[in-house]
């Protein structure tokens, strides 16, 4: 009886002395040097997922290369979020949501947030110059920029 | 003898490892000491007051106005610095000076935060570089440790002025 309770209080012992180690100690590995993530969309191709949605790329995260904040030109990185709560806007009525193909090379909407309808100029419908590329420009929603819930009129 | 010295050592390193892991978890999720230097939030802060820290709010998006906060400095940032939240995003700040008689007004962009010292005379702020990314903040001063006959919670910003939008 006695043996049985000396095993179950050395077993909760060992677990809380384990937990205490191992959880600081992952967090700020992961915190400080190291960690893993997927990347999401396509915006990095034709570096990062040029497959598509076929199959994502993983990258190691390397915090202990910047502890000193030193990147080269060319370096790609990863951010701190800005600070903005919600991944997700609503689009008040009566503006529209504009983005340039290229993310991140684009002043758009994501920076200056939906834009009135009454500011709308001109819709681009062709490209006239030079001569080997005259198209009509179509219109394409790219597939992961699709509104994630559209307004029911 | 040398197994024993090596043993110790690796003890040591061991439990130094631990030790500032915890640290490090602490400060990043929970809180910790600061101490200040700088005359940028005098009188609620002095020169080499001790203050603490709570490093949850920020998790959280509660940080409000009038809140004194510690960032990383946007000019550099291996140092921080310590303000105050005068405006949070999408709020109107006054940007002239008093003495102007055309006042002109800024809006504070999504996902930044404007700072100003309690001291507006001797502080290096928003009014200099501009509003900050949120992501900078590090955590939100409340309570001073020391000097002792300054002990308890901050006082409200002597500027009350500077948080109504006209």
């Amino acid at each position: 009886m006695a043996q049985s309770q000396g095993w179950v209080r050395r077993y909760a012992k060992a677990f809380c002395k384990g937990f205490f180690v191992a959880v600081p100690v992952a967090v700020t590995f992961l915190d400080r040097v190291a960690c893993v993530a997927r990347v999401e969309g396509a915006s990095m191709q034709p570096s990062l997922n040029p497959g598509g949605s076929q199959s994502s790329d993983v990258v190691l995260l390397n915090h202990w290369k910047v502890r000193n904040f030193e990147v080269q030109r060319g370096d790609i990185v990863s951010l701190v979020t800005m600070g903005h709560k919600n991944r997700y806007v609503k689009v008040p009525r009566g503006h529209i949501w504009v983005e340039g193909d290229h993310h991140g090379h684009s002043f758009d909407s994501n920076s200056f947030g939906p834009v009135s309808l009454g500011l709308l100029h001109a819709h681009a419908t062709h490209i006239l110059w030079p001569p080997e590329r005259w198209q009509k420009l179509e219109s394409v929603l790219p597939p992961e920029r699709l509104p994630v819930q559209r307004e029911e009129e | 003898m040398l197994r024993g010295v090596l043993g110790k050592t690796f003890r040591l390193v061991g439990y130094t490892i631990q030790y500032g892991c915890i640290a490090h978890c602490a400060f990043e999720y929970v809180g910790g000491v600061v101490m200040c230097s700088g005359p940028s939030m005098e009188p609620t802060i002095q020169n080499s007051d001790i203050v603490f820290a709570e490093n949850l709010s920020r998790h959280f998006y509660g940080i409000q106005r009038g809140d004194i906060v510690i960032a990383k400095s946007p000019s550099d940032p291996k140092s921080n610095i310590c303000k105050r939240v005068i405006g949070l995003e999408g709020d109107k700040i006054l940007t002239s000076s008093p003495s102007d008689f055309f006042k002109s007004h800024n809006y504070v962009p999504t996902g930044h935060v404007w700072l100003e010292g309690d001291n507006l005379q001797n502080s290096t702020d928003s009014r200099y570089y501009g509003p900050i990314p949120y992501g900078l903040i590090r955590g939100r001063i409340f309570f001073k440790i020391w000097p002792l006959s300054d002990f308890g919670f901050l006082r409200d910003s002597p500027n009350g002025h500077r948080f109504s939008d006209d």
